[in-house]
C-alpha cells in the first residue's frame, strides 16, 4: 500500500491548537500560544509578541485593510501564514528615516512617506518577504490575513502574554 | 584497528567506541577504575553522531540518548557518559572529559565515515534510506559531508543561499507533494531588484532532502530563522543552554521535555500548525513527528548569551508573566 499524504496547515477559520501537558513543571515556562488564535482576537496590525529571545521577537499580526506606514533601522521579514497581503515599499528620504541607526523595532512614519517607490509584492500562504532596513512599508489586505514578523522588540510591540499563552 | 566486522575501533581520552553489525558499544572507566559499558542501536548512534558533527556540537547538550552525549563550550567540548543521568550520576559511575573542539570533531568525523555503510543516509527519514546494519560495506561520503545551508540575509537574494529546485537536486518530498509551489508576486522598480524580495518558504522546505537539520533562511542581526523538516524521531535529545523557540508551521510534533541535568520528565508539548512554544534553558527535549512536518526553529545566535545565562543576566525561562 502506498501512502498519500495531506499536509495540514492552519488558518484563521480552521486550526487545531495543541497544548502543554505538564508533568512536573509550570506550563507558563513553555509560553505556548497559537498565531491564528492570537490574530483572531487582535486589532488589525496590532503587533502581538508571541516569541521573544532577549531583544528579538516574533510578532503575530492580523492584517486587515491598509496598515500605517512603518519604517525600521534594521531588516525585518514577514511570513504570511494565511490569506493574501500586499507589501508596498518606499526608499525613505533621510529626513523621515529612523535617526538612530541602533534603534530596534519598527516605528510609524510621520505623515506620508517621501522617497522613491521601490516596488511592491504580494504574499500568499507560506511566502516570506523582506522589509529592508531604511525603507518605509505598508501592508494591504482586503481580507483578514495572518503575518509572522521577524524583528526586534520596539515601541509598537504589544506584550499580553497572560492572554495569549496557556497558563494552567 | 579493524575488527572482525570490518569497522575500526576508536578511542577518545578514556572513552572507547566499537561497532558490530547491529550496535555501537561505548566503554569507559569510572573515577575509581570500574569498567562501564553502554550499547546503542548502530543506526540511532550514527543519526545522532551525524547531527553532532554537522551542527558543530550545536548549542549546549547533544544527548545521543539518556546516557552519552556532548556539551559544547564553544572552543572545547565535553564528552560524557552518565553525567546527566540521575541514577548513574548518583551511583558515581559517570565519566566526563573535556577536549579541544578540533580533536573531538576529527575523531567523530572519522568514526562517522567509517561506520556509515553504503546506502545508509543518517540525515534521511527511516523510510527514505537503506539499512545501517551488517558488516562493513562501502561508505556514503556524499550524504555525510553535506554542508549546512545558511543564508546570510535571506534565501534567494543575489549572492545568498539559492532556492531549492529540481535542477539543484532538490525535488519535492513525497510527504509534501500537495504543498503549492507558486511564487510570490514581486514588482520591483528599476534599481531595487535585490531589495524588493520574497520567496515561497513552504515550497523551499518541501524540497528539503534531510530531516531534523535546520538551515538559516532569514537573519535579523543575531536572530536566525532556522526552519527544518521533521519526520520520525529527533535523533538526539537537545539540552538547551539558552531559551529556544519552536513555531510549528504545518502538521504536528510531540515533544518530551525533561530536566537537562537529571533526565526527569517535566512536560509534554503537543504542537500543531500555528502553535508556538519555548523550550526553557533548563530542559532537554526530543520531538516525534508522525508525518513529515515543517518546524521553524528560532534561535538567538548571540555568542555572549550563554555567559549571560550562566551569570544570571539572561533568564532561563522565556517570558516574565509578572506576579
Amino acid at each position: 500500500m502506498t501512502s498519500t499524504y495531506t499536509t495540514r496547515f492552519g488558518s484563521l477559520n480552521d486550526y487545531d491548537k495543541g497544548r502543554v501537558e505538564p508533568i512536573a513543571d509550570d506550563v507558563r515556562n513553555y509560553a505556548f500560544s497559537n498565531c491564528f488564535e492570537i490574530a483572531g482576537t487582535s486589532k488589525p496590525y496590532e503587533k502581538v509578541v508571541f516569541g521573544q529571545n532577549m531583544e528579538y521577537v516574533l510578532e503575530a499580526i492580523r492584517a486587515e485593510g491598509d496598515s500605517p506606514w512603518y519604517t525600521c533601522a534594521h531588516d525585518e521579514f514577514a511570513l504570511c501564514m494565511d490569506g493574501e497581503v500586499e507589501i508596498h515599499l518606499v526608499k525613505l528620504d533621510s529626513a523621515q528615516a529612523v535617526s538612530n541607526p541602533d534603534k530596534e523595532g519598527a516605528i510609524l512614519v510621520e505623515g506620508d512617506p517621501r522617497g522613491a517607490k521601490m516596488g511592491w509584492m504580494k504574499l500568499g500562504r507560506g511566502h516570506q518577504g523582506m522589509l529592508p532596513a531604511g525603507s518605509a512599508y505598508q501592508f494591504r489586505s482586503k481580507q483578514p490575513a495572518v503575518i509572522i514578523l521577524q524583528t526586534c522588540k520596539g515601541d509598537l510591540s504589544v506584550e499580553r502574554w497572560s492572554s495569549i499563552c496557556q497558563t494552567a | 584497528m579493524t575488527n572482525m566486522h570490518g569497522y575500526n575501533d576508536f578511542t577518545l581520552g578514556g572513552f572507547n567506541f566499537r561497532r558490530d553489525e547491529y550496535f555501537a558499544h561505548i566503554t569507559w572507566s569510572t573515577l575509581d577504575g570500574r569498567p562501564m559499558s553502554h550499547t546503542m542501536d548502530a543506526g540511532n548512534f550514527l543519526r545522532a553522531l551525524m547531527r553532532d558533527v554537522a551542527w558543530g556540537f550545536f548549542y549546549g547538550w547533544v544527548n545521543f540518548d539518556d546516557v552519552i552525549g556532548t556539551v559544547n563550550h564553544y572552543g572545547t567540548v565535553d564528552m560524557y557518559a552518565g553525567s546527566f543521568n540521575g541514577a548513574m550520576k548518583d551511583a558515581g559511575i559517570d565519566r566526563m572529559e573535556n577536549f579541544p573542539t578540533d580533536d573531538i570533531r576529527q575523531l567523530f568525523e572519522q568514526m562517522l565515515a567509517d561506520w556509515t555503510n553504503a546506502g545508509f543516509d543518517p540525515f534521511a527519514a527511516p523510510q527514505e534510506t537503506g539499512s545501517p546494519y551488517g558488516p562493513k560495506h562501502g561508505d556514503n561520503m556524499p550524504a555525510i559531508t553535506r554542508a549546512r545551508e545558511l543564508a546570510r540575509r535571506c534565501v534567494g537574494l543575489e549572492g545568498d543561499l539559492p532556492l531549492r529546485t529540481d535542477e539543484r537536486g532538490a525535488p519535492v518530498n513525497r510527504a509534501f507533494a500537495d504543498v503549492p509551489q507558486d511564487t510570490p508576486e514581486v514588482h520591483p522598480e528599476p534599481g531595487f531588484e535585490n531589495e524588493v524580495h520574497a520567496f515561497n518558504l513552504f515550497a523551499f522546505l518541501s524540497r528539503s532532502q534531510v530531516t531534523w537539520n535546520p538551515s538559516f533562511t532569514s537573519v535579523v542581526k543575531n536572530s536566525f530563522m532556522c526552519p527544518t523538516t521533521e519526520e520520525h524521531i529527533l535523533p538526539i535529545i537537545h539540552g538547551n543552554d539558552r531559551v529556544e523557540w519552536f513555531f510549528q508551521m504545518c502538521d504536528e510534533i510531540h515533544w518530551n521535555c525533561d530536566h537537562k541535568e537529571t533526565g526527569e520528565p517535566l512536560a509534554r508539548v503537543i504542537m500543531k500548525a500555528g502553535d508556538m512554544a519555548a523550550m526553557p534553558a533548563y530542559c532537554r527535549h526530543q520531538g516525534f513527528s508522525p508525518k513529515r512536518s515543517m518546524l521553524l526553529v528560532w534561535e538567538n545566535g548571540n555568542p555572549d548569551l550563554v555567559d549571560d545565562i550562566n551569570s544570571g543576566k539572561a533568564p532561563k525561562v522565556p517570558v516574565d508573566f509578572g506576579a
